[in-house]
């Protein structure tokens, strides 16, 4: 199954990615051909396997429930690209 | 010591210098960093600071005065640019993350670092650890040390190098289909990744979450026990981290080999294997039947699905991870955008380079609505069969040996045009990936161009130590371990 040019595009907007048109045309080819190669596995019989999430299986490990108050709140605002008063500073969501 | 003497040292001989007071951690610290200068072509480092480096070796010195220091203690290290650190800037060789300082230290480079190991910086790799030539680093291709025309390998193409250059004597890595086995064959050096769960992933930049394992490479498996001590370990700040009692790695390097039985698999030797490597790889088994080792034929008929399998995991689980980069609390965002959204787009678009932008639209399309299943959990399912017809290959032998790679070390820009044709360079080393079992990459010999090959010697879970004690038997007899690249020695 091939994708099309608007499946590309719409990939892209899904995953938050800017894509030109030119871009999204060379992109659909590589994707193409990975798609190809990928299209093998639709061929093994897997109808009594259980799929596996991970190596080693069983459950996910759960910590005590104990709070833990590490407050890098400074640290982490440090990389922000735009912040203000403890604040993320984004473009205006609310009209 | 010369300076050229130390660099030679691998870490097992360096701690006894260190503990013998021959040379100092500061001496041996400012020695890798002139080191690292003078190979500065290579473009193996991303963060060199000298002050950072040689403060912890001032505090090694102390250490080892006071009689509180380890086996590692003074002795230095590089860290691959996927573990985020303090004291360096933490890049995933990413536009995305150009300057960022964390505000953590990686558990791997926290433990590393308790046991007295001095940070000699950080390390080229590909972009957020997806590649196998480091050819898609934001930072600049990185040079194998054995021809500067061939790629190191990736994506722990500088750990690899700097190791190959002895620029470093150890450098962390980590492998998420092969990359710390490729690299470590591309460039000659002995690379190993663990059991998955074995090594924290706490503070390791997210690639694919159920595959992504930190490893070490060094110029002998004796010093990635030694290092594997102090690495490796419980972590409660990891979900996956397997909870067991500690462990020393170095229990088997005196052990011999008598009736060790060395399984091979008929699939690694099959098309598309170049004779150079073949050749170099069956040398090495048949210095493993005269050490008294015995081969045993064994099958493993899916691994070539691996290829297709893992090229819709990690995808999956990279768009997933790589979701957390917006623009907004830390990495690039755009100089000019219009409203929210396409902040976020122009962000992404500029931030990362054109394998995570293509790795994040295959998973964000096999994750989607209608395709999940076909896609995704026909793959795990795959995965499980893969994993499976290992377990039946170790009823029947107790280590698994072959070639880590098809061919030597390739050009630059060789395959980097053809996504598929780059994919293929992990064909051997992703089906123990999917497993989750330990493997590694010894050098074997030397192929076309005078490059070198690597031997894959793979372990059943959590059996490092035995995997390691096998690797060391065959560097006691042979010598490839301690060839160096004619410009470095």
């Amino acid at each position: 199954m091939a994708l099309t040019l608007s499946d590309v595009k719409r990939i892209a907007h899904l995953a938050r990615i800017e894509i030109t048109e030119g871009e999204a045309a060379q992109t659909l080819g590589q994707l193409n051909d990975i798609f190809v190669m990928i299209e093998r596995l639709q061929s093994v019989d897997t109808s009594r396997i259980e799929p596996m999430s991970h190596p080693l299986g069983g459950s996910q490990r759960l910590r005590p429930d104990e709070a833990v108050n590490a407050n890098v709140r400074d640290a982490a605002l440090g990389n922000a690209p735009a912040q203000q008063d403890g604040l993320f500073l984004v473009p205006k969501v609310i009209e | 010591m010369s300076a050229a003497e130390l660099s030679r040292m691998t870490v097992a001989e360096l701690g006894q210098s260190l503990s013998t007071g021959s040379v100092s951690a500061v001496e041996l610290a400012q020695s890798y960093l002139d080191r690292i200068e003078r190979h500065k072509d290579l473009n193996a480092f991303l963060d060199v600071r000298p002050e950072v480096t040689l403060a912890q070796a001032r505090a090694a010195d102390a250490r080892i005065a006071r009689g509180e220091g380890t086996p590692l203690t003074g002795i230095p290290i590089a860290h691959k640019d996927i573990f985020v650190t303090r004291d360096f800037a933490s890049t995933a060789s990413s536009r995305m993350l150009k300057g960022y300082m964390s505000p953590f230290d990686a558990t791997v480079v926290e433990k590393l670092a308790g046991a007295g190991m001095v940070a000699l910086g950080k390390l080229n790799c590909d972009e957020f650890a997806m590649g196998s030539s480091n050819e898609n680093s934001f930072y600049g291709n990185v040079l194998n040390p054995w021809d500067r025309s061939a790629v190191p390998g990736g994506s722990s193409g500088g750990s690899a190098a700097a190791v190959a250059a002895r620029i470093a004597p150890a450098a962390t890595a980590t492998d998420t289909g092969g990359s710390i086995r490729e690299p470590a064959a591309f460039s000659g050096i002995t690379g190993i990744k663990p059991t998955y769960g074995r090594a924290s992933r706490w503070g390791m930049i997210a690639f694919a979450s159920s595959l992504d394992q930190a490893g070490i490479m060094t110029q002998s498996a004796e010093d990635a026990a030694l290092i594997f001590n102090s690495m490796l370990g419980f972590d409660p700040r990891d979900s996956t981290s397997v909870e067991r009692p500690a462990e020393d790695y170095t229990r088997s390097l005196g052990s011999g080999l008598n009736g060790l039985r060395i399984g091979v698999p008929k699939e690694f030797f099959g098309e598309g294997l170049q004779p150079d490597v073949e050749k170099a790889v069956r040398e090495a088994l048949a210095e493993y039947v005269k050490l008294g080792a015995k081969l045993v034929d064994i099958s493993l008929p899916n691994a070539e699905l691996g290829i297709p399998v893992y090229y819709v995991i990690a995808p999956a689980e990279c768009s997933s991870n790589l979701s957390r980069f917006d623009g907004v609390r830390y990495g690039h965002r755009a100089a000019e955008y219009g409203d929210l959204i396409d902040m976020i787009k122009k962000s992404r678009k500029e931030g990362f380079g054109p394998e995570p932008r293509r790795r994040i639209l295959i998973g964000t399309y096999v994750l989607s609505h209608g395709y999940y299943d076909a896609y995704y959990i026909q793959a795990q399912k795959v995965r499980r069969i893969i994993a499976d017809e290992f377990q039946q290959a170790f009823k029947q032998c107790d280590i698994i040996a072959g070639p880590v790679t098809t061919s030597v070390a390739f050009g630059f820009g060789e395959k980097a045009a053809d996504p598929v044709a780059m994919y293929l360079s992990d064909l051997y080393t992703i089906p123990g990936s999917l497993a989750g079992i330990p493997g590694m990459s010894l050098p074997c010999g030397f192929g076309a161009k005078n490059r070198p090959v690597g031997l894959q010697l793979m372990s059943n879970y959590f059996e490092e130590a035995k995997l390691l004690g096998v690797a060391h038997r065959y560097q006691q007899a042979t010598d490839w371990h301690t060839r160096i690249p004619k410009d470095f020695t």
